[in-house]
């Protein structure tokens, strides 16, 4: 426990490519004590450990140098800590090469601490567990296998804070969990509070897509206008002791943040809001509501939860063939019906080429690619994509093919063709015990 | 009149399974959202898309519904062909649903 009575936390950053200037003005500005940056998308952790086993120094989130240089010189100098999950597939070289950075900046004294136990590959490969999304036993897709990263809850974070880290860095965490652990380390809050943690993820959950609280992916052009929408700021909370959490931004930022903005964050990727599964508790959103305070400060009121199941869930990552992709123009006079029929011949030329066993798209962007539940108006101009989920990737190489040959050989005045294949990693869950990811601490430091 | 004239809404996505929020910009158009925008009218709405079922959850103290769309995002991310694999744009897509305008303008009244 420390002294403080109230602390505030800042979002750096809502997925790993967001962008870096609203996170330094946050730790400019943010009188923060806390910055987070939340930066692991599904898929990211078995495409960072495609890296690692390329390069055994890598394997870490790619913006990880240009974020620590822009606001870890703020940060050494204000005592703002930061928590993140940029080490991916690779949080100990991710705290090396933050310790490597922080000499260049002169810093000349830091903890940086890389949690590991995520990576639950090796633990979980000779059981058997059910896939959640195609009920099929893991065995099935064993041969394919790259990564199995444990969704952890935020303890091990608190025991980081509780041995001086500075800086915490790791792999895959729950996200909310990132936002949390500050919580519990500076109110000494009770772990097995089922309400304090329903709050405290509440909180995570509203901070934790960054700029999407603050009028982010809200405006639109008539009902939903959002002030100064080209330099939207990242959100903080404000939180007491006593659980009070007040969702904020720096005076001067762009966007806003009213109660329209967190109805529509707090339901963002969640299904029963009676339910929101965690490895920490299961938060109960469903009596929430929101109170403004003032312009911008929106408090949280009624969180709440429910013990926690002691399953974690585990993304695993697999290799799933190639999707070959392909995309040409049409416009102009009776565009739609070029386009058509540039679409019927290249599923005869994919047919001809053994490929029409294949899970496939062909659409009109424009017309039908979003849905083929209603009928588009003929539009100036629409373009033809089609995919293939193929097996080989030289089978994916004939989709960009036969469709950039329409060029000579296709519907009359078809233009800006494109063509693209890449390997598929696919991800699939299992839950396992939470007992199981076994969890390290490694410490680099200046001085050393 | 479309539901985009008096509800916003956000997508979310988690595997193949979409949900979509919808906040009503007048709080007290809630009771009206709920006896019309029903589980059986998204599932018609989006049949060509959902494959699984929905399952509308009401929370009337934030004066808002979450609806989730099971199966409805081709596999998902990780594996989709669609150009917007997220099904990002349900959320605007649902905004084009029809609604009663005479049966909306009655409601309206009928609270005043």
């Amino acid at each position: 426990m420390t002294h403080k009575t109230h602390i505030r936390i800042g979002a750096g950053a809502g997925y790993s490519g967001d962008l870096i200037p609203p996170a330094v003005a946050l730790a400019e500005n943010g009188n923060l004590d806390y910055l987070v940056f939340e930066c692991l998308a599904e898929r990211t952790i078995a495409l960072a450990q495609l890296e690692k086993l390329t390069d055994p120094q890598k394997g870490y989130d790619p913006l990880l140098e240009d974020r620590i240089k822009a606001v870890l010189p703020i940060c050494n100098k204000k005592g703002i800590k930061i928590i993140s999950n940029m080490g991916a597939a690779n949080p100990i070289a991710a705290a090396e090469r933050i310790i490597e950075l922080a000499k260049e900046l002169s810093i000349e004294k830091l903890n940086v601490i890389a949690i590991t136990g995520d990576d639950v590959l090796e633990a979980i490969y000779s059981n058997e567990y059910q896939l959640l999304e195609s009920k099929q036993p893991l065995a099935t897709i064993k041969n394919q296998l790259i990564s199995a990263n444990a969704y952890l809850g935020l303890n091990p974070i608190v025991t980081a804070l509780k041995q001086g880290a500075d800086i915490v860095i790791t792999g895959r965490f729950a996200d909310p969990a990132l936002f949390m652990a500050p919580l519990f380390y500076e109110f000494d809050w009770d772990y097995n509070n089922p309400e304090l943690l329903g709050k405290a993820t509440a909180m995570g959950h509203l901070l934790e897509c960054a700029g999407q609280v603050c009028g982010g992916y809200f405006n639109d052009a008539h009902l939903k206008k959002v002030p100064q929408p080209e330099s939207i700021g990242f959100p903080l909370a404000e939180v007491n002791k006593e659980g009070a959490i007040v969702i904020t931004k720096i005076k001067g930022s762009g966007g806003m943040i009213t109660k329209s903005t967190c109805k529509e964050q707090l339901l963002y990727e969640i299904h029963d809001p009676k339910n929101y599964f965690t490895p920490d508790v299961i938060a109960d959103f469903s009596n929430i509501s929101f109170k403004e305070c003032s312009t911008d400060h929106i408090q949280i009121i009624g969180a709440t939860g429910k013990t926690k199941t002691k399953k974690l869930k585990v993304s695993i990552g697999y290799r799933d063939g190639f999707i070959g992709e392909g995309q040409m123009s049409y416009g102009g006079y009776q565009a739609q019906e070029r386009a058509q029929l540039a679409l019927e011949i290249i599923k005869r030329q994919l047919e001809e080429l053994g490929l029409s066993k294949y899970e496939s798209t062909y659409e009109l962007i424009g017309c039908n690619a979003l849905s083929k539940d209603q009928d588009a108006k003929t539009p100036l101009e629409v373009r033809l994509r089609v995919a293939l989920r193929t097996r080989t990737r030289a089978e994916a190489l004939l989709v960009g093919k036969q469709i950039e040959a329409l060029y000579t050989n296709g519907p009359a005045a078809g233009g800006g063709a494109f063509k693209s294949v890449r390997e598929l990693i696919a991800i699939q869950s299992i839950l396992i015990d939470e007992r199981i990811p076994t969890i390290q601490y490694s410490l680099k430091t200046i001085p050393q | 009149m479309k539901l985009g004239a008096i509800a916003h809404s956000r997508a979310g996505d988690k595997g193949t399974i979409s949900n979509l929020s919808l906040i009503p910009y007048k709080e007290s158009d809630f009771e009206f959202l709920k006896e019309h925008i029903t589980e059986q009218k998204l599932k018609n709405f989006f049949k060509e898309r959902i494959k699984g079922t929905v399952t509308r959850y009401e929370l009337p103290q934030l004066a808002a519904f979450n609806f989730v769309l099971d199966d409805a995002l081709y596999g998902g991310v990780t594996r989709s062909l669609a150009l917007d694999p997220h099904g990002k744009a349900l959320s605007s897509y649902f905004l084009l649903m029809e609604i009663d305008e005479e049966a909306y303008f009655n409601y309206r009244k009928s609270i005043n």
